[in-house]
Formats: C-alpha cells, sequence, structure tokens
C-alpha cells in the first residue's frame, strides 16, 4: 500500500520537474486549490481503505472531480469578487487533518 | 498495513497525477520567489547607473569650476543666461513641428471652428516641449521667451506681438527622439489635433536653427530687490 503511494508519488514527481511546465502566475492561486482538493481526496481515499470502504470508482472520479471542481469554485468566486480561495483552503485543511487523525488511529489500533 | 487489496493502482495514478501537480505548483511558487526580486535589483541598478552617471557629470562640472578662474566661469555664465533669455540666436539638433489648418471640408451644421489651429492648441504642443527638455522654441522666427504670448488675434496668432498665420512652423532645440515622442505619445496632443483633420507634421533634424529675440526688454514696474531687502 506504502509502496503503490510513494512509487507513485516518485514517479510523478520526476514527471513534474522533468517537464518544464509552469502555470502562469495568475492561475496560481486556482493550481494551489486544486492541489490541496486533490490532496484531501487522497487521505480520504487512504482512509476509506483504512475503514474498508475503499471504492475505485468513487475514489478516482472524487479525486479528479474535487479538484477541478474546487478551481472552478475559486475561479467564478474570483469573477463574483467574493474570496473563496480561503474558504476552499480552510475547508479542505480541516477534513485533511481529521483524514490524517483517522488514519492515524488505525495505524495506532494495530 | 491498511488493508487495500482492489485500489493499489488507482491509488498509484493519483499519486502520479498529485505528484505532477505537486512538481508544478514547487516550481511555480519558487518563480514568484524569484522573479519579484528580480525586478527589484534591476530597478536599483537602473537607479545606480542614473546616479553614478549625474555623480560623473557633478564632477566634471567642479573640476571645470575649479580650472577656469573666476572671470572666465562669469563670462561663461553671462553667456549661458544670454542663451536662456533668448538674446542669442542658437542651432543644436531638435525638430521642426509644421501645423496647418484641416483640409477637411466641415460638415453642414458643425462648427467650422473646430477644423482650424487655435492658440491652445499651439500653447498644448508648446507645453509638451519645454516638458520633453526642450532648450529653445521659435515659433514661425519668433524666439519664445519668459514673456512671449500665443494668442488668437482674430484668424490669425500673435507671437511676440507679431500676427502670423497658418502654417505654422515651430523649430525645437533639444533631445530629438524625446521630443517627437513627447508629441506622438497616445492620447497626446498630436493624436487629439489628427482626430480634427488638422495638418502636423515632425522632422527630426541634427542642426535646428533657433533665431534670437529681436524685441527690447522694458520694465516699468519690476525692479530688482536689492540684496538684504526683503
Amino acid at each position: 500500500m506504502i509502496l503503490a503511494v510513494t512509487a507513485g508519488l516518485v514517479i510523478g514527481l520526476i514527471i513534474g520537474s522533468v517537464f518544464p511546465i509552469t502555470v502562469p502566475l495568475e492561475y496560481a492561486k486556482f493550481m494551489s486549490v486544486a492541489l490541496l482538493a486533490s490532496l484531501d481526496s487522497v487521505f480520504g481515499g487512504l482512509r476509506a481503505g483504512a475503514e474498508e470502504k475503499f471504492d475505485n470508482t468513487v475514489f478516482i472520479t472524487g479525486f479528479f472531480m474535487n479538484s477541478l471542481m474546487a478551481a472552478g469554485l475559486v475561479y467564478i468566486g474570483d469573477r463574483l469578487g467574493i474570496d473563496l480561495y480561503y474558504v476552499a483552503l480552510l475547508a479542505f485543511g480541516l477534513r485533511i487533518f481529521q483524514n490524517l487523525a483517522i488514519i492515524r488511529r488505525y495505524f495506532l489500533k494495530k | 498495513m491498511l488493508p487495500i487489496k482492489q485500489g493499489k493502482f488507482a491509488i498509484a495514478l493519483v499519486c502520479v497525477v498529485l505528484g505532477i501537480m505537486l512538481a508544478i505548483q514547487f516550481r511555480t511558487t519558487q518563480d514568484i520567489g524569484s522573479s519579484i526580486p528580480y525586478q527589484r535589483v534591476e530597478d536599483l541598478s537602473q537607479r545606480l547607473n542614473q546616479t553614478e552617471k549625474e555623480r560623473d557629470e557633478l564632477m566634471k562640472q567642479v573640476e571645470e569650476l575649479k580650472r577656469t578662474s573666476g572671470a572666465e566661469a562669469a563670462s561663461k555664465e553671462f553667456e549661458t543666461i544670454k542663451m536662456g533669455a533668448g538674446i542669442v540666436a542658437v542651432q543644436g539638433s531638435g525638430i521642426i513641428v509644421t501645423i496647418d489648418d484641416s483640409k477637411r471640408p466641415s460638415k453642414p451644421g458643425e462648427n467650422p471652428n473646430l477644423y482650424l489651429i487655435h492658440d491652445d492648441d499651439i500653447l498644448k504642443v508648446i507645453n509638451e516641449l519645454w516638458a520633453a527638455g526642450a532648450e529653445a522654441i521659435s515659433i514661425n522666427e519668433q524666439r519664445l521667451i519668459a514673456s512671449s504670448e500665443v494668442r488668437c488675434a482674430g484668424p490669425t496668432l500673435s507671437v511676440n506681438n507679431l500676427r502670423y498665420s497658418p502654417p505654422y512652423e515651430i523649430r525645437v532645440i533639444g533631445e530629438p527622439t524625446t521630443l517627437e515622442n513627447s508629441l506622438k505619445m497616445r492620447g497626446g496632443v498630436i493624436e487629439t489635433l489628427q482626430f480634427w483633420g488638422i495638418q502636423v507634421s515632425i522632422k527630426q533634424q541634427d542642426k535646428v536653427q533657433v533665431p534670437a529675440y529681436k524685441g527690447a526688454f522694458r520694465f516699468e514696474f519690476a525692479k530688482p530687490i536689492q540684496e538684504g531687502e526683503h
């Protein structure tokens, strides 16, 4: 399990650093929210796995939908003059810590 | 270990995507961090250059003043004052601006005055030129001095109490490109004038001659203040 996560992360990091992709400064905000959303999804998936409720489709769709929706919402907020950026950061940050706490408990129970 | 059997591949795939995003985000953040100080460095080095140039010029001036004796310096200063007052003809690099009335026929019902050159048009041009560092300006052979007027006098223009009709030729001494750009800038004087079809042409020249002021100075009311008397 841990192997899959680390292998995937390492491969992704290598791909990301080999290809010279950069995000224009004005879109950096959306990128960071999308990143946070996907982090949240991954931790959610790990937690679901720990609870033995893991569902492949839910996980994959959740990952992509969450990040796209988060970036989209922040974009709309930007247009409307509502700073949804901070709201998204707060919500996702809270969820990540919650998921982390639950995963930790599962580890401790072992 | 976490008991996941079926989702390994999905998690690995998702982690690949996450890794790519992390790398991109990392690079973008680095770019933000590095680009702003870089601009600042550029700005500062430019300022340093400018200040150094200014310093060198001032040093040269100090040396010159030290070298020349008092009398020579005084005569040089006298020359500069005469040039500033406009009583000597001067020449140097600059531009020649020719302005003529609009050839466009005015539409019926429209004020034909809009298609003619007025004193304020010329004043705007001259103001822009002074602001761009012009050192001497003449309008149709009349040197502009501190007390020169530019005023509508019927269909003609009165400069130094002499009347001129279009076309008006403005000779300017100064940095030619700066002068030309000051007039041609977006939303500037020429754009406004050309909207009404007024013809403006600018010629850059290495040698522009600006004549001297030929009138007399008359001071009826003004008297110099003696030193110590305020």
